[in-house]
This record gives structure tokens, C-alpha cells and sequence, in this order.
């Protein structure tokens, strides 16, 4: 298992031996690598965070002049062009690209006790794919009719008849497509290397019931990557033929497009749907389980306790990973799929809800009878819990077809899948870089300006997120421009324009992120090898790690991840690769359950 | 050996239970506040759902309101958990209570949770039944709901009870026939089209939903239903409204630029009103 244990000194020449571009562009070193991912995706979130601010916007002030918009206000297609960016940003590039390729990148080599991913030249391939991806998609906003109208979901006939359905349904439309077939493609790379290095690259005594429980994230993520990515690629393709070679996978016989007759036959829209939330929700999961793996680690770490019921939070993540493929019928309760089905799905959807449910009381167990720290990062944790009870049980109404008749489409879908999938999965990224930035970097981030981003995040997230709820209850419809359509909507622009002021302040606080990151590469303090006494492999070796991450001496592994406040132990953690002798621990504790 | 002094080097380097009082007050705070709020603005009913105007729309709010004390309780019993957890066991200097889990504890609230969560999908599911599974009675008014960009265009029978055919090749709103209907089947001679849906009060309707060009939706918050419009679908919905009024139709499902301007109205009216209407629209064809 340890094969270039002792290759070390080669590895290290080796690596002199090559110019700049080969060590810090085209690197094969894993660590440089989910740098990359997490500065692509720090690119990405602050494009992400710009168009929601511009839709935010405009859905207070629709008829502001906006200078550096072309025409000088905001047209509709110009607001769906953002929400469909937006979306597929932050889905893509943010929610997939940092949790699982910055940090599981880094971190899932260094935790098992390996000197790099199995295949370092794949990972190099995937993240420059995932890089030609995101230009690909970027240059969208930029072809004449501009970026896609369809939304992140590109439902055909909409997305599959080019520029007859709407501006943006040109060449934007196919950019998009092109992008995210690239971004499969990637993704599939990226996973096959994850799953090898689990299951080939562990450490001696590094068994799967000691791994992390972010290492059984990552894994588990990468395995819903593989099977979802790969339906998306087959469904993409299917698309791009519908829209480039007049092929009618998605599209039927008889439709009439702004009076034009469409020579299509015998396809079907609902086909897409399928193929789209077959991989649409396992990539909700793909999103938050990350967070999830990081959450229980940063928990343990600053309860001073062991996780509780270990094995049952790595089990729940496999039952999430299984379930999360049986449900994806649940966004298509009032689609015209058969009734039936949505019986099967409805039951299968709030099953899932249990083990997410068990999740919760094991964090809230762990935090049971701790000594909580609240470091930076233990309060993005915290967050993290917080926005995930709120999120989740949200969902148990959606997950109900005879509710979702009512909620289908409306702001309480788009309050329940942010709080859930995307802010608790910011707050996990967040979480994690507070967290592992002193291994990332070798300096510590401020801590006052961390709290005090934490505070403004965590307030303003609630305040733009929780009065969404109450406008899709009464009925506004998300993706409307504005609203002056159906009459009812004028009575919730107070609402909207609550959400607009919290969305503005929120984003201010990101500044301070920004501000604190870059502040603290160039004069944080200096971080030591362990700075939150901690107990997993990566904490035992320099802050950043060397090339091969353990300088040749590869550890052994003697306990499990989270062995915090162990009675009898000198002090309150113990690293894993500690043999026990070195402890002289009582009979009764050695074997402590 | 290098670990040891490593990890003896890291226990110094954080001093533990320093300002640990302060973020959790804030944090516990917070998450009251939190349920508060929330509490607050269902229990006053700051922003309700119009009221229902079908039989099946009060079983779907009374199947909101189950879920909403479930989850209620449960939102309200984990947020404050929370709080709780953080403020008692912040970092004061005690050493935490070693545990990796308890098996009992696990297994009730897993299986309390399972119960509570398949009890409410069952009886969520007998409404559903009801709205979409359980066929129109036969006596039900037919109409028939065309969704194009971005217009809603409805269908009646007429007199003969039949929908004439409809070819794609002749759809022309241009020229008054948005539907392109067939202008050599007699059973279409009589069909009545409107840009608004008008049905009779206590009488039970049957939608058939289509679309021509891209997917779209009909949606009346009062009916709490909504149904997408597929191309190369004809999908059925059926209800009995029960109060007299005018209702917003609105779309949905993305469908293009106009997406936010796709609505139309939903007039139930008196048996009297409505012959009236057929006959006048009949009329006026």
C-alpha cells in the first residue's frame, strides 16, 4: 500500500528538476491542484454573487438605468440570462468544484496517508477540463443573443430549438451545453480517481471504519459523481444532437414556435426531465455531502469529543448516497408524469429525510456534554447545522406531491433548496477553508474578522432566505422578471425588497472573507503543524505539508478519527497514527466503546 | 517521537475556554430569535394562501397544516436543541464527557422519526389521490387549455359536445385561428375559444391541458394546482369550484422572455352566467 514510501527523495528531485509552469500550472501534485479548484471556484462565486445582487436588483427597481447593461435597462431575457448563470454557476462551479475538488483534493491523500491521488496526470487533466469548462460557459454572456434563458434545467423545447425560442437559445444555449458536457466529462475523470485512491492509497491500520468522516464524504460523493455525471454527459449529448442536427430525442411532432411549424418528430420533453433530475438531485447531494463530512469533523474537533455514532453518521452518508438516486421524480410531481409515480417518489423522498434526519441528532449528540470552542470555524459549522434543520424540513413538504401543487415553482422552493443545498454548503466551504487554511497555507486567518464574517453571513442568509418561504406560500413564482404580471404579486414586493437590502449587506460581508483570505496569505500568523489540536493524519505533518505530504515517513494508523477527551489519555486528543502503549492508558479504556 | 512533541508543542499553542461566553449567548440567541419569528409570522398569518375555493384545496390545506405542526415541532424542539447545546456546553474549563454514541437513543428517534415522517407521506398521498388520481366524475364540463408564448387560449365544445380536430400545419393567430383548427371537420364548427377560462359554480371541470411550443404551466392558487403543459402531451385536471370570484391563471414553468407576463383569468360564475356566456361567446364566433 506503500510504495513510494522511501521514493521520497526522488520525488522531491524530480519535482526541482521542473520549470514553473510544470509545478505550479500544470502541476500533478494533488494539493496544488485543489488550489486550483478552490481559486476557480472563488472565481466563480464572486461572478455568482454578482448576478444574484443584479437580480436582486432589479426585481426592487425594474426600471433603474443600469449603465453597464446594453440597452441601459434591464430587459427580461437579460434577467433570465442571470438566473440561468447564476444557477449554473453556482451549482457547477462552486457547490461541485470546491467542496469535492479543492478540498477533497487536498485533503483525502494527506487523511488516508498517501503521497498523492492515484492517478496524478487525471487529476491534472480534470481540473484544466473543469477550467475550459467554466471560460466555455463565461463566454456565453458574450455571443450575440447572449447567455441562455432556459435555466440551469435547459428544459427542452425551450432549450432544444435554437434562437426561434427566445434570444440566448442561439449560440448562448450551446455554449452552455458545450460546457457542461465538458464539466461531465471532468467530473467523471475527477471521481474514478477519488474512488481508486479510497479504496488502493489507505495507509497501513488506515481501515474504512477509521477513515474521517470526510474521507467517507468524498468517497461516497465521488461514486454519485460517476453514476450522475455520466447520465448528464448521455443526456447533453442527446440535446446538442436535438439542437445541432435536427434530431427529436426531446422534441414531438406538431410544434408550432412563434408560428413557425417545427419538422421534429416523436421525441419527448418529460425524457430530458428524467435524464436531467436523474442526475439533478444525486448533485444535490454531491453538493452538501462534503459539507456534511466537514461539519462532523469540525464538530468533534471543537466539542472535544468523539462523533457520535460514527459508524451511523458513515452508514446515513452510503444510505443518502443510495436514496438520493431513487427520488429524482420529486421535481416532477406536477410535470405530466403519471400520478402513480408520484406516490413512489413522495414515500421514497421522505425516507431520505430519516437518515439525513439521524445526521442531526448525531451533531446535536456530539456537541452533547463537549467543551465547545467556538472558533471560526466551529461557527460555520454550527451555521451549517442551523440552515440544514431549517432546509430539510422545508423539503418535507415539497417532498409531498399534493403539496408541492401548490409550492411547485414558487419562492419556497428556491428558500428551501438555497438554505439546504446552497448556503449550508457554502457554509461548509467556509467552514473548511477557516478551518484547514493553517494546513492550506502554513498562516493562521484573523479570527476577529472571521467572527465578525460569520455573525453578518449567518443573520443575513436567515433574513434573505426565510421571508422567501412566506412569498412562495402566497404564491410568487420564482423566475418572473418582475412583478407586473398576475396582480396579486404587487402585494409581496415588501417582501422582495427586505430580501434585496439583506442580499446587498450580506454580500458586503463577503469582503471581509475576501479581505481576511488574502491578508492573511501574505501576514497571517504562523500556523503549526496541529494549531486545533486535532486528531487526523494531516495534522500530523508540516503546515503546508511537504511534496510527498509526510517527507517519506508514511504513518501507520492505529485508532479511529476522533478519538477526543479519551479517558486516561495524557491530553485531549490523540492523533491516529499514535500507537496506544505510547499512553499508558488504563485496562478498561483501551478498547473504549 | 516526532508526533509527541508536535502534539505536546500544539497543546500549548490554543488556550482553551478564553471568550467562549459571548458566541454562544449571541449564537443561542439568534436561534430563539429565529423560532420566534418564524412562529410568529404563521401563528398571526402574515402571509396565507388565498382562501381555498375547492373541497380538494381545503384537504390540501389541511394536509399543509398536519405537516406544518410536525414540522413545526420539530423545527422548533432541533433549533433550540441547538441553542441549548451550545450555551450549556460551552467551553468553561470542564473536560468533555467521553461518549461515541449511544445505540438506544439512536434507534428510538431513528425509528420515531421514520413513523412520524412515512405517517405524514401517507396521509399526503391520500390527497394527492384525490386531486390527481381519482378519475373526473362524468357529468364534468370539458375544456380544453392551449399554452403558447406566452398566452393562455381555452377551448369549449359547444352545443355538440365535441372538439373539432386540430392540425398543427394550420395554427395561425394572425390570421384568427391560434389553434388551427380544422376548418373541414364539422365536429370543430361549433367550438367555442376565449382568452379567459369561465366556469359555472358547484359543477365539476375537466381541463385537457397542451401546449404548442414549449413547456408551460396553469396554476390558481385558489384551486392549490397546477399542471405543467407539455408539447405532445394532453394532460387532464379536474375540480369543482365552490365560490363565485375571479382567480389569477398564472404560468409556472420557464417558458421565455414573457414568461413573467403569462397569465389569464379563472371567472366562476352562476349556472345562469354561464349559459349566458356560451351563448353570447357562441355568438359571437
Amino acid at each position: 500500500m506503500n510504495a513510494s514510501a522511501g521514493a521520497h527523495p526522488e520525488l522531491a528531485r524530480a519535482h526541482a528538476q521542473k520549470g514553473f509552469v510544470r509545478r505550479h500550472i500544470f502541476s500533478t501534485d494533488h494539493k496544488i491542484i485543489g488550489l486550483q479548484y478552490f481559486f476557480l471556484a472563488l472565481a466563480a462565486v464572486t461572478v455568482g454573487i454578482v448576478l444574484s445582487l443584479l437580480m436582486r436588483f432589479h426585481l426592487v427597481w425594474p426600471a433603474a438605468h443600469l449603465p453597464f447593461i446594453s440597452g441601459g435597462i434591464m430587459t427580461p431575457e437579460q434577467y433570465l440570462a442571470l438566473v440561468t448563470m447564476h444557477g449554473t454557476i453556482m451549482v457547477f462551479f462552486v457547490l461541485t468544484t470546491a467542496p469535492q475538488g479543492a478540498f477533497g483534493n487536498f485533503f483525502l491523500p494527506i487523511q488516508i496517508g498517501a503521497p498523492d491521488m492515484a492517478f496524478p496526470r487525471l487529476n491534472m487533466l480534470s481540473f484544466w477540463f473543469t477550467c475550459a469548462a467554466f471560460l466555455c460557459m463565461i463566454s456565453a454572456f458574450l455571443v450575440r443573443g447572449g447567455a441562455p434563458i432556459s435555466g440551469w434545467t435547459a428544459y427542452p423545447p425551450l432549450s432544444g430549438l435554437g434562437d426561434v425560442t427566445g434570444p440566448g437559445e442561439g449560440m448562448g444555449q450551446t455554449l452552455w451545453l458545450v460546457s457542461i458536457l465538458i464539466f461531465c466529462f471532468a467530473s467523471l475523470l475527477g471521481s474514478i480517481n477519488f474512488i481508486s485512491t479510497t479504496i488502493d492509497m489507505r495507509a497501513p491500520g488506515m481501515t474504512l471504519m477509521r477513515m474521517p468522516l470526510t474521507v467517507w464524504a468524498w468517497f461516497v460523493t465521488a461514486i454519485l459523481s460517476l453514476l450522475a455525471f455520466s447520465v448528464l454527459l448521455a443526456g447533453g449529448i442527446l440535446l446538442l444532437l436535438d439542437r445541432s442536427a435536427g434530431t427529436s430525442f426531446f422534441l414531438p411532432a406538431g410544434l408550432v414556435v412563434n408560428s413557425e411549424l417545427q419538422v421534429r418528430n416523436g421525441g419527448s420533453p418529460l425524457l430530458w426531465q428524467h435524464l436531467f433530475w436523474f442526475f439533478g438531485h444525486p448533485e444535490v447531494y454531491i453538493a452538501i455531502l462534503p459539507g456534511m463530512g466537514v461539519t462532523s469533523h469540525i464538530l468533534a474537533n471543537f466539542s472535544r469529543k468523539p462523533v457520535f455514532g460514527y459508524r451511523v453518521m458513515a452508514l446515513a452518508m452510503c444510505a443518502i448516497g443510495f436514496l438520493g438516486f431513487l427520488i429524482w421524480g420529486h421535481h416532477m410531481f406536477v410535470s405530466g408524469m403519471n400520478p402513480y409515480s408520484g406516490l413512489a417518489f413522495s414515500m421514497l423522498t421522505l425516507a431520505i429525510a430519516v437518515p439525513s434526519a439521524v445526521k442531526t441528532f448525531n451533531w446535536l449528540g456530539t456537541l452533547w456534554g463537549g467543551k465547545i470552542q467556538f472558533h471560526v470555524p466551529m461557527l460555520f459549522a454550527l451555521g451549517f447545522v442551523s440552515f440544514f434543520i431549517s432546509g430539510g424540513l422545508s423539503g418535507i413538504f415539497l417532498a409531498q406531491p399534493a403539496l408541492d401543487t401548490m409550492l411547485h415553482a414558487t419562492y419556497y422552493v428556491l428558500a428551501h433548496f438555497h438554505l439546504v443545498m446552497g448556503v449550508a454548503a457554502i457554509f461548509g466551504i467556509f467552514g473548511a477553508t477557516y478551518y484547514w487554511f493553517p494546513k492550506m497555507f502554513g498562516r493562521m486567518m484573523n479570527e476577529t474578522l472571521g467572527k465578525l464574517h460569520f455573525w453578518l453571513t449567518f443573520v443575513g442568509v436567515y433574513c434573505i432566505f426565510m421571508p422567501m418561504h412566506f412569498i412562495g406560500i402566497a404564491g410568487g413564482i420564482r423566475r418572473y422578471a418582475d412583478s407586473t404580471g398576475p396582480a396579486y404579486l404587487a402585494s409581496l414586493q415588501p417582501l422582495h425588497f427586505f430580501i434585496t437590502v439583506a442580499a446587498f449587506i450580506t454580500a458586503a460581508a463577503q469582503l471581509i472573507f475576501f479581505y481576511n483570505f488574502f491578508r492573511s496569505l501574505k501576514s497571517g500568523e504562523r500556523a503549526s503543524a496541529n494549531p486545533w489540536n486535532a486528531t487526523t493524519l494531516e495534522w500530523t505533518t508540516p503546515s503546508p505539508p511537504p511534496l510527498d505530504n509526510f517527507d517519506g515517513r508514511y504513518p501507520s494508523v492505529y485508532r479511529g478519527p476522533y478519538d477526543y477527551s479519551v479517558p486516561g489519555a495524557r491530553q485531549d486528543f490523540l492523533l491516529q497514527n499514535v500507537p496506544d502503549e505510547r499512553y499508558a492508558m488504563g485496562e478498561e479504556h483501551s478498547n473504549a466503546k | 517521537m516526532r508526533t509527541t512533541q508536535q502534539a505536546a508543542r500544539a497543546t500549548r499553542s490554543r488556550s482553551p475556554n478564553r471568550g467562549s461566553a459571548l458566541p454562544a449567548v449571541s449564537l443561542a440567541l439568534l436561534l430563539i430569535l429565529l423560532v420566534a419569528a418564524t412562529a410568529y409570522v404563521f401563528i398571526a398569518h402574515l402571509f396565507p394562501a388565498p382562501p381555498p375555493i375547492t373541497a380538494a384545496a381545503l384537504l390540501v390545506d389541511h394536509q399543509f397544516d398536519l405537516t406544518l405542526y410536525a414540522v413545526g415541532i420539530a423545527f422548533v424542539l432541533a433549533q433550540l436543541g441547538l441553542a441549548y447545546m451550545v450555551f450549556r456546553y460551552r467551553d468553561r474549563g470542564q473536560r468533555a464527557h467521553f461518549t461515541r454514541g449511544h445505540t438506544w437513543m439512536e434507534v428510538t428517534w431513528t425509528l420515531v422519526t421514520l413513523a412520524t415522517f412515512l405517517g405524514l407521506g401517507i396521509a399526503g398521498n391520500r390527497v394527492w389521490a384525490d386531486l390527481e388520481i381519482a378519475p373526473s366524475s362524468g357529468d364534468s364540463i370539458q375544456v380544453e387549455v392551449t399554452e403558447s408564448q406566452f398566452v393562455y387560449t381555452f377551448r369549449y365544445p359547444g352545443a355538440d359536445g365535441k372538439f373539432g380536430r386540430l392540425e398543427a400545419d394550420l395554427v395561425s393567430p394572425a390570421t384568427g385561428n391560434p389553434l388551427g383548427l380544422d376548418p373541414n371537420d364539422p365536429a370543430g364548427k361549433d367550438d367555442i375559444v376565449t382568452s379567459s377560462l369561465t366556469v359555472p359554480v358547484n359543477r365539476p371541470v375537466e381541463l385537457l391541458i397542451r401546449s404548442q411550443d414549449v413547456i408551460h404551466n396553469f396554476f390558481v392558487r385558489e384551486l392549490r394546482l397546477q399542471q405543467d403543459a407539455v408539447p405532445g402531451m394532453v394532460i387532464p385536471m379536474h375540480f369543482t369550484p365552490d365560490r363565485i370570484g375571479h382567480y389569477e391563471i398564472v404560468c409556472t414553468q420557464l417558458c421565455g422572455l414573457g414568461h413573467y407576463h403569462m397569465h389569464s383569468m379563472l371567472n366562476v360564475v352562476s349556472t345562469v352566467d354561464y349559459l349566458a356566456f356560451l351563448k353570447q361567446q357562441a355568438a359571437a364566433q
